[in-house]
């Protein structure tokens, strides 16, 4: 029983930086894996890496301008999030160009903004510390803004989710009954973008994706239908941020991979082990029904 | 014209500066039941979307009747088959006109939602995943999704493609119900047969309007043939159609056929 106690809970309850990281990253789940379980259904999965990237000039300008402080930054990259989803949107939505090509230039644009913004002034550690994040240091009033993301995120999730669905599902349809087409898809991108700068604090702006990412990828291979998806990738979510931490915690490994790294094991695990992954495919395909 | 459901007033529509539906007048009456027919590329689709909004016309305008609902099943639906949804999530989109995006589903739009599937005769499959349906299943739970959007207005383009026969007649069937029950249907078909069986009214068109009234005359062989004359193709270097080009002896790049009808809706009594 001590052991379990050391092992799994101490950490948390000894340490006040550890209690911080658990609140931060648990509710960073909760907003980023649904945004996640909806962009990997759009086919944008790689999108929101493209949007991690293109969030960093405006952090870097942050960075440039105030040093190391958590409100300039995540400003900073929320203005640069959304000048380029809402450029990379409206070029796939009134030219024929494709949003993964206009997301692509935009996002590259903007990440060579970045690079050369923090080259002009920092060192490649500070840039390291853009790109990687570090969850052990969040600060309440980073957590403050976590929180606050997370609320607007779930509220307005609640909101649209039928005109998000219907979008994801049938987007002609819903632009026939209705106008709410184009405005849902940019809330959504604007979701997105949201979910990034909240989570670069913690993880850094390439390993937010992850964390939105992974868990839906992961829900996808378990059921059919989006609501359960969405609530299963925040419990794999959930169990990642847990079992990262503690991983990161007992194993002095930097937290932020270690947190995604668990989320990939889940991943891995669920193509071998989901009600549609690999096995489970290979074994009833052996017996069938009369109909 | 009062019982006028959709009234054209010199719509022009197209992609670039081409148009694909050219100048074209005319009314759909309420309550009437319209066959769509014409070759490939002659604008039966285009009209569609203009006449949902999907397309803004370039030139002239489609009135709507006040307060006329429109429901549209699209040759092309950008449906995500491999969304994972169920028939009945699928189906229940149609009571978007009636719910928008806020309103709960009530036990009554649970069970309308059944009865629309049970008229299409896939009743008990509610909870399939639409990622395992066949092509005419899906083409019915559209169909379905159509008859809960209860709307005054029904587009369908092509909806018999890919279907088989039993299933035509069934979606035939229930085309003429909604059509005694006073609703306004357009239907885009290639089957002339079953035009010529089905439908009361005929539209045929070549970019513009060859022939528009009574089935029976409106296919008669010599405007299908003038039908089937039509120029597919856009010429690159087409003229302007210039505002007073639209006079009849103005001689234009393509091949006009000069017989537009008109301010004139289909004539049958």
């Amino acid at each position: 029983m001590d052991a379990l106690y050391t092992l799994f809970i101490a950490p948390f309850a000894d340490f006040g930086f550890m209690q911080r990281a658990l609140i931060g990253s648990l509710m960073l789940s909760l907003g980023a894996c649904p945004v996640g379980v909806f962009l990997m259904l759009r086919r944008m999965s790689l999108s929101g890496d493209a949007m991690a990237h293109a969030i960093l000039p405006g952090a870097a300008a942050g960075f440039l301008f105030y040093g190391l402080e958590i409100l300039p930054m995540t400003i900073g990259g929320l203005i640069a999030g959304i000048i380029v989803a809402l450029g990379a949107g409206a070029v796939s939505r009134f030219t024929i160009q494709r949003e993964d090509a206009s997301m692509a230039a935009f996002y590259l644009i903007s990440l060579a903004i970045g690079v050369l913004m923090v080259s002009i002034r920092g060192s490649s550690v500070d840039l390291m510390h853009v790109l990687f994040g570090t969850v052990l240091a969040l600060n309440n009033e980073a957590l403050a803004l976590i929180g606050g993301i997370v609320a607007v995120t779930l509220v307005c999730l609640v909101i649209f989710w039928r005109a998000l669905v219907a979008e994801c599902l049938d987007p002609l349809f819903l632009r026939s009954v209705s106008r709410l087409g184009s405005p849902v898809h940019f809330i959504f991108l604007g979701l997105v973008v949201l979910n990034l700068v909240g989570g670069f604090q913690a993880l850094g702006t390439l390993l937010s994706v992850g964390l939105m990412m992974l868990p839906a990828a992961a829900a996808r291979f378990w059921t059919v239908r989006v609501e359960p998806m969405c609530v299963l990738a925040v419990l794999i979510g959930f169990a990642s941020c847990i079992a990262g931490l503690l991983l990161s915690y007992h194993a002095s490994l930097p937290s932020g991979p270690a947190i995604i790294l668990s989320a990939g094991v889940v991943y891995f695990a669920s193509i071998l082990f989901g009600t549609r992954g690999v096995l489970r495919a290979r074994i009833v395909h052996h017996r069938h029904r009369t109909a | 014209m009062t019982n006028a459901c959709l009234t054209f007033r010199d719509l022009t529509l197209g992609y670039g500066s081409h148009p694909a539906i050219h100048h074209l007048d005319g009314t759909i009456r309420k309550g009437s039941l319209t066959a769509v027919v014409g070759a490939n590329g002659s604008g039966k689709s285009t009209l569609m979307k203009g006449i949902v909004g999907v397309l803004k016309p370039m030139a002239g305008s489609v009135i709507r009747a006040p307060g006329v609902r429109a429901a549209y099943l699209p040759q092309q639906s950008e449906l995500d088959r491999s969304f994972p949804a169920r028939v009945v999530d699928l189906v229940s989109l149609g009571l978007w006109p009636k719910r928008g995006m806020l309103g709960r589903y009530t036990k009554e739009d649970r069970d309308s939602v059944s009865q629309a599937l049970m008229a299409v005769g896939l009743g008990g499959f509610e909870k399939r995943p639409i990622d395992t349906l066949s092509g005419g299943q899906l083409q019915r739970t559209l169909f379905a999704r159509v008859l809960l959007q209860d709307a005054d207005l029904i587009l369908l383009d092509e909806p018999f493609n890919a279907v088989d026969a039993k299933t035509v007649g069934d979606l035939i069937a229930l085309i003429k119900r909604w059509h005694g029950e006073e609703r306004t249907i357009m239907v885009v078909v290639h089957d002339l047969d079953l035009v010529r069986q089905n439908f009361p009214e005929t539209l045929l068109l070549a970019r513009q309007p060859v022939a528009w009234g009574e089935t029976k005359e409106t296919l008669r062989p010599e405007n299908l043939l003038r039908a089937r004359r039509f120029h597919e193709a856009w010429e690159e270097n087409a003229p302007w159609c210039e505002p007073e080009g639209h006079d009849y002896g103005h001689v234009h790049g393509h091949d006009h056929v000069h017989d537009h009808h008109h301010g004139s809706g289909p004539r049958a009594a």
